[in-house]
């Protein structure tokens, strides 16, 4: 499935990163706590949390994340957007719940990582 | 090469720099992907640390040809017992630690697990230095 195949199916507002609105995703990995996202050992996962601030930005470039969806409506201040932006990260702000993004996202094919 | 960083305590903004500097280091260098990526989440699990618990820190980063090593050494409450902290779900962290996504008792383990040689000495009341050594070929530790 493609970013912006994903950021449709979650009714996501993509907020940079539009050049790689094509990349396949196959994995994504739910958590508001950083150090289990620190424990992923795949790339190109997509994250899903409902953590908005600097360190969800610095965990995921220390992990090679590239893509990120915020749920439950969380906003995306320009602090954190200019950190995504400077490592080349899509973001997506999302109204749903964590809970309700990943069966969405499981249904149409995305797998989980464990 | 030797390159040294400094480490505000509460400077949660900041948190990440050190280990974000050390990546683009590592890649330059041209280091295994896997090994780099290890270096610098054991790094940031450390610098996390260093923000969250001390007033200040100082890190000391050696590159030779086979391996790096991370020496992390901060002013703060030090570690009174460090087995108990080493234990995964341990955690003394504030709730604002908490807020950004840490604090849960894992960043010792996720340390351990990302370096090859971790030693962690501390005083409590003066401070806590942690060094890390990764080798750059897995076979050589």
């Amino acid at each position: 499935m493609t970013i912006r195949e994903i950021a449709e199916k979650i009714n996501g507002r993509v907020l940079c990163g539009q050049k790689r609105l094509s990349e396949e995703i196959i994995y994504a990995f739910s958590s508001d706590l950083m150090s289990d996202v620190l424990k992923v050992d795949r790339e190109n996962i997509l994250l899903i949390t409902g953590l908005v601030n600097l360190q969800t930005i610095r965990t995921s470039e220390m992990s090679d994340i590239n893509c990120i969806v915020f749920a439950r409506n969380k906003k995306v201040n320009s602090e954190i957007l200019s950190l995504a932006e400077e490592n080349g990260m899509v973001l997506i702000e999302c109204p749903h719940s964590v809970f309700k993004i990943s069966g969405e996202l499981y249904i149409a094919g995305i797998k989980p990582l464990y | 090469m030797q390159y040294r960083f400094k480490i505000a305590g509460g400077d949660f903004s900041n948190a990440g720099t050190v280990a974000s500097s050390v990546k683009k280091i590592l890649r330059q260098l041209n280091i295994n992907h896997t090994v780099s990526k290890r270096i610098v989440i054991a790094l940031y699990e450390a610098e996390v640390n260093v923000v969250a618990h001390a007033y200040s820190g100082l890190v000391e980063i050696d590159i030779d040809s086979e391996k790096l090593r991370a020496y992390i050494a901060d002013k703060g409450p030090g570690i009174p017992d460090i087995p108990k902290a080493m234990e995964e779900g341990f955690s003394t962290a504030s709730p604002q630690v908490r807020e950004m996504g840490f604090g849960a008792g894992m960043g010792l383990s996720n340390m351990k697990r990302n370096c090859d040689i971790l030693n962690i000495t501390s005083e409590p009341g003066t401070g806590t230095n942690v060094e890390m050594i990764t080798y750059f070929k897995p076979d050589a530790r």
